[in-house]
This record gives C-alpha cells, sequence and structure tokens, in this order.
C-alpha cells in the first residue's frame, strides 16, 4: 500500500488522486493509520484504551478467535493467539482486562499478513482478555477468561 | 545492540510460518528489586517484520509482553529463499535487526 501511494504522490497527481481512491474505497483512511499510537498503551482500563483507539460499539464476532488456556499456571508466561478470519482485517490488538495497563500488543496488518497471531503475555490475575480486530473500518471483539494461578506482575 | 532473536520462517504452500524469539528483559516499571527499588520500565515498543525489504507486519508492544517475547505470525505470497527480517525497537531507542531466509 505504501509504495503504490509512493507512486502516486510522484507521479505528480498528489493529494487529490490520493483522497479520490479513499473516497472510491481503495485505500481507505483506517489503512493509513491503522496504528493505535502510545497513548493507548498508558490507558488504565478497557474503557479508556477503546477510547484511545477510537473504538466505538465493538461488536462480538464468532470470526474472531482467541486460542489460550482455560487455566495458565504462571501469570509471567500466557500464551495467547489471535485469529481472525474477518475480511479485510487492518488490525488485532490484545486487551487484558485487568491489567494495570489492559492494552497488550496491537498489530499492524497488510495485504501480504495474515491475521493469526499468537504471542506470551503477562497478566497479573484472573481476568478476561480481549481480542479486537479492525476489519473494513469496523470494530470486532472475543472475550475469553484465562484463570492465573501465580501472578505474573510485580514478581 | 541486544542479543540476537532467533528466528525460524517455514513453507506451507504459499504461507510462510514465521516464529521469532527474542532475547529481551521487558521490564514492566512495576517490579521491585531485592533493595526494595521499582526497576524501570523497559521493553521493546516497536517490532516490524519485512520479507523482502517489503514491511508485511508492524506490532506495538506495551509493558505486558512477556519477558524474551515469543512472536508467531503467517505471511503469504512467500516463496523459499525470501529474506524474512525482524526489527524491534525498545523504550530506551536500542534497536536490533537479524534476518533469515525462508526455508
Amino acid at each position: 500500500m505504501n509504495e503504490s501511494r509512493r507512486k502516486i504522490l510522484k507521479s505528480g497527481v498528489g493529494l487529490g488522486l490520493l483522497s479520490a481512491l479513499m473516497a472510491v474505497g481503495m485505500i481507505s483512511p483506517q489503512q493509513a493509520q491503522a496504528a493505535v499510537g502510545r497513548g493507548a498503551f498508558d490507558a488504565k482500563t478497557l474503557d479508556e484504551a477503546y477510547k484511545a483507539i477510537g473504538v466505538t460499539a465493538p461488536t462480538a464476532s464468532d470470526q474472531v478467535l482467541i486460542n489460550a488456556s482455560d487455566i495458565a499456571e504462571n501469570g509471567a508466561v500466557v500464551p495467547i493467539g489471535i485469529k481472525s478470519n474477518l475480511p479485510n482485517t487492518e488490525m488485532v490488538a490484545l486487551l487484558i482486562e485487568r491489567n494495570p495497563n489492559p492494552l497488550s500488543a496491537s498489530y499492524t496488518m497488510t495485504d501480504m499478513s495474515i491475521p493469526d497471531i499468537t504471542m506470551r503475555v503477562k497478566m497479573g490475575q484472573t481476568s478476561n482478555v480481549v481480542a479486537l480486530v479492525k476489519a473494513d473500518g469496523k470494530f470486532y471483539t472475543a472475550n475469553k477468561e484465562i484463570k492465573i494461578t501465580l501472578g505474573g506482575c510485580g514478581g | 545492540m541486544g542479543n540476537p532473536m532467533k528466528i525460524r520462517a517455514t513453507l506451507a504452500g504459499e504461507v510462510a510460518d514465521i516464529k521469532v524469539l527474542m532475547r529481551h528483559d521487558m521490564e514492566t516499571g512495576q517490579r521491585k528489586d531485592s533493595s526494595g527499588l521499582l526497576v524501570p520500565a523497559w521493553y521493546i515498543q516497536d517490532v516490524s517484520i519485512s520479507v523482502n525489504g517489503k514491511v508485511a507486519v508492524t506490532a506495538e508492544w506495551g509493558q505486558s509482553v512477556s519477558k524474551d517475547p515469543y512472536l508467531a505470525l503467517k505471511v503469504k505470497g512467500a516463496k523459499t529463499g525470501d529474506a524474512v527480517a525482524v526489527t524491534w525497537t525498545d523504550s530506551k531507542g536500542d534497536t536490533r535487526t537479524d534476518e533469515v531466509k525462508i526455508a
């Protein structure tokens, strides 16, 4: 996407064509700025994090899958996988509701990547985990509670 | 410069399975050391994965990513011999890039 945008800019037609492309939906403005920004990581609650990312009324979707065990023995290393079967997934983020800062990670997708990501996170206590997916400019979520038997934050 | 990453990239059809193990302490800024002082936050903030120089996925991370982060993801339209480069930048501005070829 970026390369083609470079070419458009270089061709001298510039912003006019770019916004025309946006208008016909070839380049969505969301794609142009899918990253959440550092501010969202400082949010202290799930709602604050949503607000910082710009999420309004996310829809629960069975096309967003969280792959993690129900019980994690060690909160310092909790493997979590997120997969989105939604077309045009632009962004995938992981939020842990009861962590001091809920937003854990966000991934910006391109046309080369498949939204199927596995990572390991720290969880301070048993908490609801939210997979947030942005597809076609809309937000979708999936929830899963993961029980922690040994805390991972604070040591 | 940080410690070297372990990257494994294998091909299944047209999809490359990329697994990365980074070496980083990922301090949250909430942990106390043996003398009771807070250990300042120091963690990887940005990760970028590119295939043949083209960015495939970028990530933004917070403190709650585990120590020595593991990341697995998939990239389509890849072929054997393509170069997979992973770059991370941490909160102190330190950065490291490692590269492998898809096997």
